[in-house]
């Protein structure tokens, strides 16, 4: 079916794609990676003269920074945590037969669909408020102190806001992977006397493991970039208590207006955000294949 | 073949499901009744089931921040960009598909890869430009920033979509003898649109909620609506009535339109990877 003039013809098809999104992605990393280079302030008109790696120094022995790495992963890990484990037991859940399933599911999964920003200020004052929220109010109910959430433990409580976006994703493709799961299988271990946690462990978890990976990694991406819910709910702190890169490179920027130290900062989740995506092209490469 | 089922192990189950169904989706329940509450009722303890309602909120909210013009950039930039980027993504999906070349896996593998970029790693030289060019708080702005961030998926969903398409109907209608634009129109056509539909479906959900670049690149000009709703972050009296008749707007549409795209999801953000 290839004959000469298909082949040129799919190539002007596919180049406006190409062409795209290759500007829009290598002019400005290029732009990054020069002006981490650079002694460039926007408050400081006048030229811009090299600074070699002064900017990366700069970052790096900035104590910011290494909190900021350490928030960045534990947001990911923690909420990776707690949409795995909590998406594989809604996803079990929702694959047993009960009533009004459809409508069960749909309640699990519209947490993904709400606006980011409006689901931490929701959680923010009307479920975490120390005082008015409904988490105090259950707290007292059982006479017990209430949790002050962002003045006491505000990274996990931006986790919390972060993993109920999460949590509906990974049920959702959890759910996907196991409704292809063969009964017949289950049926078999189950007349040979399989008890429930052996046929999770031998059969369902094996099953589930390459969904799982998937889930992984697409949410890592995901929550590398983590913003918007920081932004409206403790701006970075208290401190730099829940400062994650992204965060800091948007108050490099936009705040302090050091475009060449945030431009390091870029850099370097960047290079950050490559470790995960070699992982994740390999996986997807090789389902191609199939 | 059925598995048994004892209707003591359903009962169990649904109870389970409906209560844990019902907390993952309380806080969106929950704004929705407060949207109807006085100011006072709704940081009244203990909460408040039953109440007098109102809708003074939706009044207010619109009166006093002109809601609709946020709304209306919402519908224009989520809407705008992912047309956009199908205009642009058909055609080069539609080639992979059913012309693919020695090169056409590393180029789907590329394009992937861009959507790993994270943003903040063009933030700066991004702002700067659209500074210089006074493309800062416009909505065609943003228009052409999201249809960029979209659409590399865009593109792998419409491939995952059209690779689906047996190539031998193909060579049936031209046996056939139907022209090019016959092909095109009464056999490819028919079995494209459901998954061009389902991409943009997905596609308006995604750029609806995008959070970074709205955040960062308008102001009250251009904002759609995740950008407005984090005005209401500012600490200064408790607007809860508000801010809930405000996102109850604001998330009501794209939830709605998410019900119906459950499976699209999936396939979506995952590249094809888990159907």
């Amino acid at each position: 079916m290839a004959t000469l003039h298909t082949r040129s013809l799919a190539r002007v098809m596919v180049a406006p794609s190409v062409v795209l999104l290759f500007v829009w992605m290598a002019v400005p990393l290029a732009m990054t990676l020069y002006f981490s280079f650079l002694r460039y302030n926007l408050l400081q008109p006048g030229p811009t003269p090299f600074a070699g790696f002064s900017n990366y120094y700069y970052f790096v022995t900035d104590p910011a920074f290494w909190a900021a790495i350490a928030n960045t992963l534990s947001i990911v890990v923690g909420t990776l945590a707690i949409t795995i484990v909590g998406g594989t037991l809604f996803a079990l859940m929702l694959d047993q037969p009960i009533w009004g399933q459809g409508v069960v599911r749909i309640l699990v999964i519209s947490p993904f669909f709400v606006l980011p920003t409006v689901a931490a200020l929701v959680w923010k004052n009307m479920l975490m408020h120390p005082v008015y929220g409904i988490f105090a109010w259950i707290a007292h109910v059982f006479g017990v102190t209430p949790v002050d959430w962002f003045a006491q433990v505000p990274l996990l409580s931006v986790t919390v806001i972060v993993a109920w976006q999460w949590l509906p994703f990974a049920t959702l493709i959890l759910l996907t992977a196991l409704q292809s799961l063969s009964e017949e299988q289950k049926e078999a271990a189950e007349m040979d006397g399989a008890s429930i946690i052996s046929i999770f462990y031998y059969i369902t978890l094996p099953h589930l493991a390459r969904a799982i990976t998937v889930v992984i990694l697409i949410e890592t991406i995901f929550l590398l970039s983590v913003f918007a819910e920081i932004l409206v709910t403790t701006n970075g702190g208290p401190g730099t208590a829940t400062t994650n890169i992204p965060f800091l490179v948007y108050s490099q920027a936009l705040l302090q207006f050091d475009i060449g130290g945030a431009s390091a900062g870029g850099v370097i989740a960047v290079i950050l955000a490559n470790i995960v995506a070699i992982f994740l092209v390999r996986l997807i490469g090789r389902n191609l294949e199939d | 073949m059925a598995r048994r089922v004892t209707t003591q192990r359903k009962i169990l189950f649904t109870a389970f499901g409906w209560l844990f169904g019902l907390a993952m989706f309380f806080p969106i329940l929950w704004t929705a009744m407060t949207s109807f509450k006085s100011e006072g009722d709704a940081i009244a303890s203990p909460p408040l089931l039953f109440y007098h309602w109102t809708v003074e909120n939706y009044v207010e909210v619109q009166s006093r921040s002109n809601y609709f013009l946020h709304f209306g950039n919402s519908v224009a930039i989520s809407l705008g960009s992912v047309l956009i980027g199908l205009l642009i993504a058909v055609p080069a999906a539609w080639a992979m598909a059913f012309a693919p070349a020695r090169r056409t896996k590393d180029l789907l593998m590329w394009m992937l890869s861009t959507k790993m970029m994270p943003p903040v790693g063009v933030l700066v030289p991004i702002y700067l430009i659209y500074r210089d060019w006074g493309l800062l708080d416009t909505v065609g702005g943003l228009i052409g920033l999201m249809t960029m961030v979209n659409l590399p998926i865009i593109v792998w969903m419409l491939y995952t979509y059209f690779k689906e398409i047996p190539g031998d109907i193909l060579e049936a209608a031209r046996m056939d003898g139907a022209s090019l634009a016959k092909e095109i129109f009464y056999v490819l056509a028919p079995m494209a649109v459901p998954g061009i539909a389902s991409t943009l479906l997905l596609n308006i959900i995604l750029a609806w909620n995008e959070a970074f670049w709205t955040l960062n690149l308008t102001a009250a000009k251009a904002a759609p609506l995740s950008a407005f709703i984090a005005s209401y972050s500012s600490p200064e009296g408790l607007f809860w009535a508000k801010l809930s008749a405000a996102s109850t707007l604001a998330i009501a549409p794209i939830l709605i339109l998410g019900w119906f795209s459950q499976r699209q999801l999936v396939r979506g953000l995952t590249f094809g990877a888990v159907k």
